[in-house]
């Protein structure tokens, strides 16, 4: 086959860096969701991590330091979701919302001062001389620590929700929270727990797009990608596995057609720039349709209120 | 005499405005079936939720083989030997039935040992189960089996039953009171909750009968006689509505062949459906719950279209009809679902009298609302079945389950329908307060409406219905004459026992 100017290998090495911010932010939600709540804040927690992350690298030389700012960042803002959602019981739909509004706003405040300047870049990692194989070397052997991190996340996200005690009490706690009240766990504290989790992995994936993807700090610089990871979740049926394949072909897209758009080939830009959009949700909305089986439906407690009472 | 298992004294809980329990005190020796009987609101749920440590109790004790026991939530009753049936609210339809029970557990084993455990209980009580189906797919009874199961699991002192038969067949019953019995063989003391005075008497030691929060009296269900014990429950004798004999006019209602399938997930598709419903008739519906109640509802009031020719309403066809276009021909409904379904629920009751009544009221003038009307209409409603609220313009929601019941039947019964479909028209509603309805529902009929009501008490289909028809897995049986029925054909009716053993 002919791929013309676009080397096969490059372009999956690098969809794999391109995927990783969405792979984080939808792993993260994924998790909120399954425990029955509804953050349409992703977009907000993102670029508040991407933000803060940012200015912590830039104050510290170490973006080591600035990945654990950017999940933290985004984690404090999840955690007002969490109050206001949890505790006094608003909205979450509009909550959501306005954590997003909020996000985007305050990230453009604090990044004023950042604007220009630039990271030292993290390394990649390369495992002893693997990363020289073909082919395989550059896509498995010679990425960023994060790409292998948001990896091992989706890996356990999937065994803690399918064979840890905790993660059948979050996902109960999704499907009945009367139920799961009435036989005594903590529906508000395991709501908190997957809020600050989806929020942590929400900031480390904006914190990977100001310093790894981009890297530098731009105004709104997550352009949408927190509410393509809100739909592959849905579109995803909640399991992590399919999240990884909607992240990746996602992404796989985004970077295929500005290859494409390089190369030249004649398809209308706007075209190529909404395929990734279009094909991810189309391919995810085939999979995810058949007649729904009780367990690819939406967690039955997903974005109500829960009130103990009694 | 030894030590009781549990002893409770001086028991005190109130809430905002109510007091659940006053001075509650009864006490149930080991290996003893100890009845606890009330009417809706006696407050027997708020009783049991102190002794499950759902709810702290504000004064008073509780003794557990003469330890004095508080439990500060579920896990510590849990591990103090108690466990409890929820009535509702305590399964999870996206788990499977190991991860159910797992999670009323204290210390679950691994799943795998798990699965083969609730193998073997479920074996050696007769209650066959599959482990890895998800509890979405079970029926009702099925269902009771994994709460039945997730108890004895953990060998408790005590097991608690908060209305267990309310789901069940005839059939089942008997089941479940073989495995009780069995229990209690073993020393197993239970709590047995119910305002069903017959299975009280068949099978506890004991019983307490509270009444408004307090402590009526206490009596040996097998010496008393349902009468007195009901007298005892209600505070007042109860008037049984009489069915009145009257002639049989034109077939109101036909549905032919219906098949339909059903919108959601967990639902049960509507296979074959033939009836006849006549004017005057009362057609009782029976059948556990969800074995196609919900979808019998929502296909006849208009909410899930059908072929056309297959409901004819006055012989002319209906079923590609809208709920609002069949209220105009006098096909009115209401559906179990109070809050939500039959009624909004932070809408006033005027508002949501209009929304159902508007057509047939003539509240509506050239799309402007005549609320005047709408409130007359409302207060007419409140009026005739005694709905217990402030005003008209008190949100639904505020309304206790059985008042906002009252009001959501009698709103559709004061519209004056030609065929009125009801599905468990009494559910939740106090013993008096039911037995108005029921009464309305026969007056109804008597004054040449078809009626249809889907219930699953079958106290209640027996009492009213000319006929009966029982749902099972979507399929209606034959419609038969009412009286004379036996409660064996009514169970084989019902579907029988669905393949459960008895206990050996």
């Amino acid at each position: 086959m002919d791929f013309g100017s676009i080397n096969p290998v490059l372009l999956i090495a690098s969809l794999m860096v391109a995927s990783t911010p969405i792979l984080l932010a939808a792993i993260g939600e994924l998790v909120v969701e399954r425990s029955g709540v509804l953050n349409l804040g992703v977009e907000g927690m993102m670029i508040v991590g991407a933000v803060t992350g940012f200015i912590v690298t830039v104050e510290t030389q170490s973006p080591a330091l600035g990945f654990i700012a950017g999940a933290l960042g985004a984690t404090l803002l999840s955690l007002v979701f969490g109050v206001l959602t949890q505790v006094f019981l608003s909205n979450q739909v509009a909550t959501g919302l306005g954590l997003t509004l909020f996000g985007l706003g305050i990230s453009a405040l604090m990044g004023q001062e950042y604007a220009q300047l630039r990271t030292p870049t993290s390394p990649r990692w390369e495992f002893f001389g693997l990363d020289e194989l073909p082919v395989i070397g550059p896509i498995a052997f010679n990425q960023h620590p994060l790409v292998y991190l948001s990896l091992i996340l989706v890996i356990f996200v999937w065994w803690f929700l399918k064979t840890t005690r905790s993660g059948m009490i979050l996902r109960a706690v999704g499907e009945n929270h009367d139920a799961a009240h009435a036989l005594g766990y903590s529906v508000i504290g395991t709501r908190f727990a997957a809020i600050a989790f989806g929020g942590a992995c929400a900031g480390l994936g904006g914190a990977f797009l100001s310093l790894v993807i981009v890297p530098q700090w731009t105004d709104g610089m997550t352009a949408g990608r927190g509410w393509i990871a809100l739909a592959i979740v849905v579109f995803a049926s909640w399991k992590a596995g399919r999240v990884l394949l909607g992240a990746y072909l996602f992404g796989g897209i985004s970077v295929l057609q500005l290859n494409l758009q390089a190369a030249g080939i004649a398809i209308p830009v706007e075209l190529l720039s909404m395929s990734p959009y279009l094909i991810t949700i189309l391919v995810l909305v085939i999979i995810s349709s058949g007649r729904a089986s009780a367990s690819g439906q939406a967690p039955a407690s997903l974005g109500r209120a829960f009130h103990a009472s009694g | 005499m030894t030590t009781p298992l549990l002893q409770v004294e001086g028991l005190t809980k109130a809430y905002p405005g109510v007091i659940a329990n006053d001075d509650v005190g009864f006490s149930i020796g080991k290996g003893t079936v100890h009845a606890l009987l009330g009417e809706n609101g006696a407050g027997k749920s708020t009783l049991v939720k102190m002794v499950y440590g759902l709810v702290r109790s504000d004064q008073g004790e509780m003794r557990f083989d003469g330890e004095v026991f508080s439990p500060a939530s579920p896990h510590e009753a849990r591990s103090t030997g108690i466990a409890m049936v929820f009535q509702h609210f305590s399964l999870f339809d996206a788990l499977d039935v190991a991860e159910n029970v797992a999670l009323g557990m204290e210390d679950p084993p691994p799943m795998r040992t798990l699965a083969r455990q609730i193998q073997d209980v479920s074996e050696s009580y007769g209650l066959p189960l599959n482990p890895d189906r998800l509890v979405g797919d079970l029926s009702a009874g099925e269902r009771q089996r994994v709460e039945i199961i997730r108890c004895l699991l953990q060998d408790p002192k005590l097991l608690i039953m908060d209305e267990p038969t309310s789901v069940l067949t005839p059939q089942e019953v008997e089941i479940l009171f073989q495995t009780l019995r069995k229990l209690q063989s073993e020393g197993t003391s239970i709590l047995y909750i119910s305002h069903k005075l017959e299975e009280i008497r068949t099978l506890c030691d004991a019983a307490t009968i509270l009444r408004l929060g307090k402590v009526v009296g206490s009596a040996d269900p097998k010496v008393t006689s349902a009468r007195d014990l009901a007298a005892m429950m209600v505070g007042e004798e109860l008037k049984v509505p009489a069915a009145r004999d009257h002639s049989l006019g034109d077939v109101a209602l036909r549905v032919d062949g219906l098949s339909v399938a059903s919108p959601g997930a967990f639902g049960t598709s509507l296979k074959e459906i033939s009836l006849e419903l006549r004017k005057g008739e009362v057609l009782g519906v029976g059948g556990v719950a969800g074995n196609g109640q919900d979808e019998l509802l929502g296909v006849l009031s208009g909410e899930i279209k059908s072929p056309a020719a297959a409901i004819l309403l006055d012989e002319k066809p209906v079923g590609q009809l809208g709920p609002v276009e069949r209220r105009a021909l006098g096909l009115l409904a209401a559906p179990e679902e109070r809050l939500g379904h039959a009624a909004a629920p932070d809408m006033s009751l005027s508002e949501n009298a209009a929304l159902s009544g508007w057509l047939r009221k003539g509240m509506v003038n050239r799309n402007i609302v005549d609320w005047k009307k709408a409130r007359n209409f409302a207060s007419e409603v409140i009026s005739t079945f005694d709905v217990r609220t402030p005003g008209t313009e008190v949100p639904a929601r505020a309304l206790s389950g059985g008042n906002l019941q009252k009001f959501v039947v009698g709103r559709e019964i004061l519209q004056s329908p030609e065929v009125l479909v009801v599905n468990q028209p009494t559910w939740g509603v106090d013993a008096s307060a039911a037995a108005a309805i029921r009464q309305a529902l026969l007056d109804l009929a008597a004054a040449g409406a078809a009626v249809l009501v889907i219930s699953q008490d079958l106290d209640e289909l027996m009492e009213i219905s000319t006929t009966f028809a029982a749902l099972n897995e979507g399929r209606l049986s034959k419609v038969r004459p009412a009286q004379g029925l036996t409660i064996d054909e009514i169970g084989m009716m019902m579907g029988g026992a669905h393949g459960m053993e008895v206990a050996s």
